[in-house]
């Protein structure tokens, strides 16, 4: 599943993030933020009622903005 | 240049440097900014343990030695002893997030790496506990091989032992590596994982508070309307509290006036030091109140967290127009004035973004477009209720706002498609935990901003007054001649060669004339109308009554909606130049502004003139 589709106060473990869909400075400060394999991560906010957009998620210990967009390339599984 | 040892702070971004940095230092700091780039350095100065003195650098946030921006690059410059005016630090204070230590322990293990003698802060160790963490910073001190010392910068714990630590370290000499260290990125997770394990010795599953009151401020139906709640109430407050002590300042101006007037000979020199000097400091100070106000909102907004969350709510609007939510904050300082706003876009990432939002940062209804309105919209528009509570004036003003508005979104999308193209960074940052701002924190910042605001728009200001009295007062009437002093003088010329360009849009010569002097500071063009109309009234409000029948008599109303619309969107104002010169580094783009804002003015005026007039106002 992609991380965007993942629901609200679902957590999950990011499987595998698709670096080729992100640009070369979108990708060093998604990992920058913790974005990598096997890394915990739950949604907890979404934009405006009816927008998707912006993401608030929870890597780690830390709550991270993102755009949907981004969120995208973020592969993750809830086993 | 002093010889004392140099000590760096760096960390990742919201790892509390700046607070640890103001903590260590208090008022001893000095701003400036490193050559060649738009990136502050901040200095300062404090005392070891042993009482020796120690200069100290505060490094822009970053994640790691690897830079992603110019911001980034001058923290790795500094610490490898290559940024020009800058030497090698003598030690490094590497702060720390006490409660994310997983992601700022990879670049605190990069750091170490190198060498230099190093402390590490374990800060804001409060919130980590607070979180249900508990600590051992001995264990993560063996695990990185350097002290580690817990601090909470924002409320001054830990700081004594900090000196103490760096006491013994900076007289340490150890080898210290000429490059970057190379470690791999899947090496530096795992060493930064195991001495962030090895660090917590307990933790239990608590519910944040962060997430709890994250829970109400990120509703996607209360947030937003928590945000406008917030924003109404601090306009509010810029706008009401600055009022009696903006009196004030003027009664101040006018006392001094009044003085020099009164004890020197009329001469050429008194004219100068009332209407040039004076009146052009004067004009700066009278901001200053509305100023402070804003600032310190916005201060506390940054440094509880909340401005974080205002972005995200934002960022959504702001991308249909191809910006992003971090151009939301600079924008809203615009309202009270550009110069701080287009101070404040340093801290959007984005190279294009920063670029776009400068840009259109003038379009923003700022306070000194307010007496202008008020004096216009006094004159020609009647004072009717169209609604309950909803006065005819006030739909206008409203108006006028909501144009500046849409004009700067339209400008966006035009500028991101154009001269600031391609794709963006969007929108990625990290939402720190709340906390409740230091007071001393805020004063030091509020000072900080304020000084620089005076210094920035203040000089700019307070010359341009001057030249323009120059050119109001040169040449002089000869004795006995008829004709006025301000159609003798350069400004009236310069307003008559003006005519013919304006006259299409509906511009007379006196209002040509007004544009002039309004360039210092747009609610100048009151005064200068004041004085074209030869109104010489001692009392603010009843020449402002005169001023307004003058008006009438003079001005017909499509003509008096052109002015409005022109002053919505004419880039009026040389410190806004100036200052984006400066953060632009160059001409190009200050020059690329004043004409696309010029032209927008001078179409939306002639539009205004003409539909009006064709519609029978």
């Amino acid at each position: 599943m992609q991380l965007d589709e993942l629901p609200l106060n679902q957590v999950a473990h990011i499987a595998d993030i698709d670096w080729t869909r992100l640009g070369d400075t979108e990708a060093h400060r998604l990992r920058c933020l913790g974005f990598e394999a096997g890394a915990e991560v739950e949604p907890l906010h979404r934009g405006w009622f009816l927008f998707k957009d912006p993401l608030a998620v929870r890597v780690g210990r830390m709550t991270v903005a993102i755009r949907a967009a981004h969120a995208a390339a973020v592969q993750v599984t809830t086993a | 240049m002093t010889s004392l040892p140099l000590v760096a702070l760096a960390g990742n971004p919201n790892a509390g440097k700046s607070a640890l940095f103001n903590a260590l230092t208090g008022a001893r700091q000095k701003t400036g900014n490193y050559p060649g780039v738009t990136v502050e350095r901040h200095a300062g100065r404090f005392s070891l343990e042993d009482g020796r003195p120690v200069e100290v650098v505060d490094l822009p946030g970053t994640y790691s030695l690897q830079p992603a921006s110019p911001d980034e690059a001058v923290t790795r410059d500094v610490i490898m002893g290559k940024q020009t005016g800058e030497r090698r630090p003598d030690a490094l204070i590497v702060v720390v997030d006490a409660g994310n230590l997983d992601n700022h322990l990879r670049f605190a293990i990069e750091l170490i790496a190198l060498g230099l003698p190093t402390v590490v802060a374990l800060n804001m160790i409060d919130l980590a506990e607070r979180d249900g963490l508990t600590l051992d910073a001995q264990r993560l001190s063996d695990a990185l091989g350097v002290p580690v010392i817990p601090t909470v910068a924002v409320r001054r714990r830990g700081l004594d032992d900090l000196r103490a630590a760096l006491s013994s370290a900076v007289t340490q000499k150890k080898p210290v590596a000429a490059d970057v260290p190379q470690i791999d990125a899947a090496e530096l997770r795992a060493r930064a994982h195991a001495a962030a394990t090895s660090a917590i010795v307990g933790e239990t599953q608590e519910r944040q508070i962060t997430r709890t009151i994250d829970a109400v401020v990120l509703h996607p139906l209360i947030g937003p309307i928590l945000l406008f709640a917030t924003l109404f109430a601090m306009f509010q407050l810029v706008y009401a509290a600055a009022g009696p002590p903006v009196d004030l300042i003027e009664g101040w101006i006018g006392l001094l006036s009044d003085f020099v007037r009164s004890s020197m000979p009329d001469t050429l020199l008194r004219s100068a030091l009332i209407d040039g000097v004076i009146a052009g400091v004067g004009a700066v100070v009278v901001f200053l109140p509305q100023i402070l106000v804003l600032f310190a909102f916005i201060l506390v907004l940054e440094m509880s967290g909340y401005m974080v969350r205002a972005a995200f709510i934002m960022d959504r609007l702001m991308a249909s127009v191809g910006l992003s939510g971090r151009a939301f904050i600079p924008l809203l300082s615009s309202f009270a004035c550009a110069v701080p706003g287009i101070m404040a876009t340093r801290t959007i990432e984005d190279p294009r973004d920063r670029l776009t939002t400068i840009l259109i940062a003038p379009l923003m209804t700022c306070s000194a477009r307010l007496p202008v309105y008020a004096v216009i919209i006094g004159a020609f528009i009647p004072e009717r209720s169209v609604g309950p509570g909803l006065g005819l004036q006030g739909l206008v003003l409203f108006g006028l706002y909501i144009a500046g508005i849409v004009g700067a979104m339209l400008a966006a999308l035009v500028i991101r498609k154009t001269v600031a193209q391609g794709t963006s960074l969007g929108f990625m940052m990290e939402m720190p935990r709340y906390q409740m701002p230091n007071l001393k924190d805020v004063a030091l910042g509020l000072w900080q901003r304020a000084a620089a605001f005076l210094q920035r728009a203040g000089t700019i200001i307070a010359l341009t007054t001057i030249v323009l009295w120059a050119l109001l007062s040169f040449p002089q009437v000869p004795a006995g001649s008829a004709k006025s002093q301000i159609d003798q003088s350069i400004a009236g010329r310069i307003a008559s060669g003006l005519e013919p360009i304006v006259a299409p849009i509906g511009f007379n010569r006196d209002m040509a004339l007004a544009l002039i002097p309004a360039m210092a500071a747009r609610e100048v063009a009151v005064s200068a109308l004041a004085t074209t109309y030869a109104i010489d009234s001692a009392d603010d409000a009843q020449g402002e009554k005169t001023l307004r029948e003058k008006l009438r008599a003079g001005w017909t109303i499509p003509m008096a909606l052109a002015f409005l619309a022109w002053f919505v969107f004419a880039p009026q104002c040389i410190s806004t130049i100036a200052v984006v010169r400066r953060e632009t580094n160059g001409w190009k783009w200050p020059v690329i502004m004043v004409t696309y804002l010029f032209a927008l003015a001078y179409v939306a005026a002639g539009v205004t003139y003409w539909l009006s007039t064709f519609l029978g106002l």
